[in-house]
């Protein structure tokens, strides 16, 4: 794989993965709207999510069970997703080039991302 | 406000922030949070994570564009990502222990340096530099297209530009914000990175750096699905409308409209702080 073929690739995950999440995220919002649209809505005071959307796990449960929140949770989940699959991309890239170096820093930037998403 | 008129007026507001930030190049996090605390009582937390999702979502969409066009070094990139994402993780656990007032108050600084960066010139670096090693032995020099063909640059001050770019990605975790600025800082002035270099780069960068931060804000309960619904979907119409109209409109004036806008939006954020109404 040449540079320029990743660049093309790296352009073309983006530009999905952003559309896709968006397409998602919509979807789950009608639902939202549809349901809670004439509540009075809470984000003055802060308390935080339900615990079922701070995980991986637990938005994909919610999501498949249909819930609205869960819905939109997911399509952002797949947003922040598609910048560390970029990365992961990028691994691959370098390792095509033998570059050991920067599959090196590559492999740390992906550690840092999975612990922010994962960590205790 | 019933949930229904709330989603629309922050739909709206934010499409017209995408708008404004994807022709002026301040990107739309910058008014996002201010509208949501100042205008609609939001809790800055919320704000804050609702901010970095349409973050992820411009620059991703922004640096498809631009890869293709050749400009991004993808190796600066990736170096500098290291420095991004580590100082991204600690802003977003600093934004989990300090008070919403200070969160407030350092927003209100860096939109005044933004507001300054945005409008002041950018000087000519001269392009015959001797090489640094450092920036050899990492592979960061690079080539970009020009009108008179391609031209080199040789990349310098290679810790002082890391060092910077984990404020940056401090600032990023902390606020919401791509902090496009100092990343420009960081690039253009220290390192001597070309300016369509950097910026393009930096555009690259800031979605992984959102990424780091949204992780721990998503893991902490501070997405809201409810309001980053609207927030996300109004930046990314609104940034897509804007990339579009960039090419016809002059944004000269455009850039000093808004930054006054931000000047405006930084005071007000301060003296909220300062009178701990945030």
């Amino acid at each position: 794989m040449d540079d320029r073929r990743i660049e093309k690739a790296i352009s073309i995950l983006l530009r999905g993965g952003v559309l896709f999440s968006a397409m998602v995220v919509l979807c789950g919002g009608i639902l939202y709207l549809a349901q809670f649209g004439n509540r009075v809505p809470d984000n003055h005071v802060f308390h935080g999510e339900p615990t079922e959307l701070r995980s991986v796990s637990g938005t994909i449960r919610a999501a498949l069970s249909g819930r609205a929140g869960g819905i939109i949770q997911l399509g952002l989940l797949l947003l922040i997703l598609t910048p560390i699959i970029r990365v992961v991309i990028s691994v691959v890239a370098f390792a095509a080039e033998h570059d050991y170096m920067y599959v090196t820093f590559t492999l740390m930037v992906l550690a840092v991302l999975l612990y922010s998403l994962t960590g205790p | 406000m019933d949930t229904t008129a709330f989603t629309f007026v922050v739909f709206f507001g934010s499409l017209v922030a995408g708008f404004l930030g994807a022709l002026t190049g301040l990107g739309g996090g910058v008014v996002i949070v201010p509208l949501l605390t100042l205008a609609l009582g939001v809790d800055i937390r919320y704000a804050v994570g609702a901010s970095l999702v349409s973050v992820i979502a411009t620059s991703s969409g922004a640096a498809a564009a631009y890869l293709r066009e050749g400009f991004s070094n993808i190796r600066i990139g990736m170096f500098l990502e290291l420095a991004t994402t580590l100082g991204a993780l600690l802003g977003a656990h600093l934004a989990s222990h300090l008070p919403a007032r200070v969160i407030a108050a350092i927003f209100g600084i860096v939109l005044l340096f933004s507001a300054y960066f945005s409008v002041r010139e950018h000087p000519k670096i001269s392009s015959d530099q001797t090489p640094d090693p450092l920036a050899q032995k990492l592979k960061l020099d690079g080539s970009y297209p020009t009108p008179e063909g391609m031209q080199e640059y040789h990349v310098r001050r290679v810790p002082l530009g890391f060092g910077l770019m984990f404020g940056a990605g401090t600032l990023s975790g902390l606020l919401g914000i791509g902090s496009g600025a100092v990343k420009v800082l960081a690039m253009d002035r220290a390192m001597c990175i070309p300016f369509k270099v950097s910026t393009t780069t930096s555009n690259f960068m800031i979605g992984v750096t959102a990424a780091a931060s949204a992780g721990v804000y998503l893991r902490r309960g501070y997405i809201d699905p409810g309001l980053a619904m609207p927030v996300m979907l109004g930046v990314l119409c609104g940034s897509m409308l804007g990339a579009a109209a960039l090419i016809r409109l002059r944004t000269h004036v455009l850039r000093i409209l808004f930054s006054l806008v931000i000047v405006a939006l930084a005071i007000e954020m301060i003296l909220n702080a300062i009178k701990g109404r945030i």
